[in-house]
């Protein structure tokens, strides 16, 4: 199967360095790392938003050399500060996900994401994680090849952390590539692929089994597995100040 | 759609009024004299009503475009030190490089501008929380007002600082065809480019990242408006002087007619800032007094409680 996302040498000056990556369509795709680690910077390269050097290519095309209409048909963006200053309705800011005025498609995302209720109201006075929703309802109104969410779970209450892992193997299914940076280890089962960022760079890459069992892991959050558990690992050197 | 419709409906009577009011003078005349009735409109009441329209529309549009730069409601001409920026260039054309055609004024008059607006992104940042910018454009403000002051005591001339009262005080009286021209012409040439941007303006209200992500370049867009914002706003100061609020009301109404998106408000925004000053303009015309006060008391009057409200709400819902 050839990739649907590929990219060469992307690179951010100071914060990723020049990292090559290939995703395929359909898969759902973990990224995770300490803070700090280049999640963020790897997606926001990923999504054109900062790239000093490198070409990110989706589905053949450079994202780069898409004008505005076609790059969201490529791909969309999640960023993790849900922030919105302006008093546009939640139904506006889906509609904004969309190259074309398509009213079904944001009923369908209003129904899909239960917003109904919410839907006439201004977001800027809306709770962080009705928001989250509202946000992620706006990168899927297109449709895009590649999904790029930065901490799509956080701020989430239990059945949406549940219903936003579905709906993102859903856009999976349905041909795109799904990739997220997480904090909760937990979830990463849920993910067909797990990549790790540490100091900038891909430091492993692979199944959740593989990428759980690993050192690189353990040795990228100071943690370790004891007893089916996470434990902060203990200092090499005895005399060190832990 | 509708909206739109209505308010150039309303523009287009507030300029017939303006333009023909006082009536009972006009129409004497008419009866008297034709042909000096038609020069009366076209030589002293057509130049004024055109910049009392064009003006309040570049203050309206500019007004807009700025605040969704700046992801801020408060960041218009005036707050940002621009109206202050271009008069500065103005003077420093007028009254020290000697330039006297309307237009090289007005090229002064956007370099002024242009100044100000870069140095406040400089300072403030494109996404400065209300309290950064509104004290980055307060010093900007006083700042180039010091200058203003500075440049015109210096001056060559010893009646500069009473001329340029006249002149920059913010008034439309006695303004010449050709000045109008000049005002106007660059003015409208920025003012349709900025429209162009309405569509990545609203994609900038989620965000520079989401925007970024979505095919819009957040760093050129914001040159490009604050380039075409001081071309405009310095050509029409530069003619006319600074004019207060009028580029806060307008995009504030405006946004209430376009469901709060910042760069559908545009249009609404200039057609409500012409209506605003075309009014405001008529009301000094009629006022009783045997002087003239110069329009830009009248909309600083209307305009600072608005400010005031403006500043409370935000406060409150900053504190929620």
């Amino acid at each position: 199967m050839t990739s649907l996302l590929i990219t060469d040498g992307v690179q951010i000056e100071g914060r990723l360095k020049p990292t090559d990556l290939r995703c395929k369509e359909g898969e759902l795709i973990a990224v995770i790392g300490p803070n700090g680690s280049g999640k963020t910077s790897l997606l926001r390269a990923l999504a054109g938003i900062e790239l000093d050097r490198g070409l990110v290519l989706v589905d053949g095309e450079d994202i780069a050399q898409a004008p505005s209409p076609r790059r969201m048909k490529l791909l969309s963006y999640l960023p993790a500060t849900r922030s919105l200053v302006w008093p546009i309705s939640s139904h506006d800011v889906i509609a904004l996900g969309l190259p074309s005025p398509d009213d079904r498609r944001i009923d369908d995302l209003i129904q899909l994401l239960e917003l109904e209720r919410i839907a006439t109201r201004p977001v800027n006075s809306l709770s962080t994680g009705e928001r989250t929703r509202v946000l992620i309802a706006r990168s899927l109104a297109a449709q895009p090849k590649v999904l790029l969410l930065d901490e799509p779970l956080a701020n989430l209450d239990p059945y949406w952390v549940l219903r936003t892992l579905e709906l993102m193997r859903e856009a999976a299914k349905a041909g795109s590539a799904v990739i997220a940076s997480l904090h909760d280890l937990s979830q990463l089962t849920s993910f067909d692929r797990v990549i790790l960022v540490d100091d900038g760079r891909i430091a492993a890459d692979g199944t959740a089994g593989q990428l759980l069992q690993s050192d690189k892991l353990a040795a990228a959050f100071r943690v370790e597995r004891h007893n089916e558990r996470w434990r902060i690992s203990l200092p090499a050197d005895p005399l060190s100040s832990r | 759609m509708r909206a739109l419709a209505i308010l150039i409906l309303a523009l287009v009577a507030v300029a017939a009024l303006h333009l023909l009011v006082p009536l009972d003078s006009f129409l004497g005349l008419q009866r008297r004299d034709p042909a000096l009735a038609r020069l009366l409109l076209s030589e002293l009441r057509l130049p004024r009503t055109l910049l009392a329209a064009g003006y309040g529309a570049v203050l309206g549009i500019t007004g807009a475009a700025l605040q969704a730069t700046f992801a801020n409601p408060l960041a218009s001409p005036d707050i940002t030190g621009s109206s202050s920026g271009a008069a500065l260039g103005a003077v420093l054309g007028g009254y020290w490089f000697g330039v006297t055609s309307p237009l090289a004024l007005a090229g002064f008059g956007a370099a002024g501008a242009a100044l100000t607006l870069l140095l406040l992104l400089l300072l403030a940042g494109r996404r400065a929380d209300a309290a950064t910018l509104l004290l980055a454009g307060l010093a900007i403000a006083l700042a180039a007002g010091a200058g203003t002051s500075l440049l015109l005591a210096l001056a060559p001339s010893p009646f500069a600082f009473y001329d340029a009262f006249d002149w920059l005080m913010g008034s439309f009286t006695d303004r010449s065809l050709p000045q109008a021209a000049a005002a106007l012409i660059p003015a409208t040439i920025a003012c349709v480019l900025l429209a162009r941007r309405s569509v990545p303006l609203d994609m900038l209200s989620l965000g520079e990242d989401i925007a970024a992500s979505a095919g819009v370049r957040p760093r050129r867009l914001s040159v490009e408006v604050v380039a075409f914002s001081a071309i405009a706003l310095g050509a029409c100061v530069s003619v006319c002087g600074a004019i207060g609020f009028i580029g806060l009301i307008a995009p504030f109404v405006a946004r209430r007619l376009s469901a709060g998106h910042p760069g559908r408000a545009l249009m609404p925004a200039a057609a409500i800032g012409a209506i605003l000053l075309l009014a405001a303009d008529l009301l000094v015309r009629m006022a009783p007094a045997g002087r003239t006060i110069p329009v830009g008391v009248v909309t600083t009057a209307l305009g600072t409680p608005l400010f005031i409200w403006i500043v409370m709400t935000m406060r409150r819902t900053a504190m929620s």
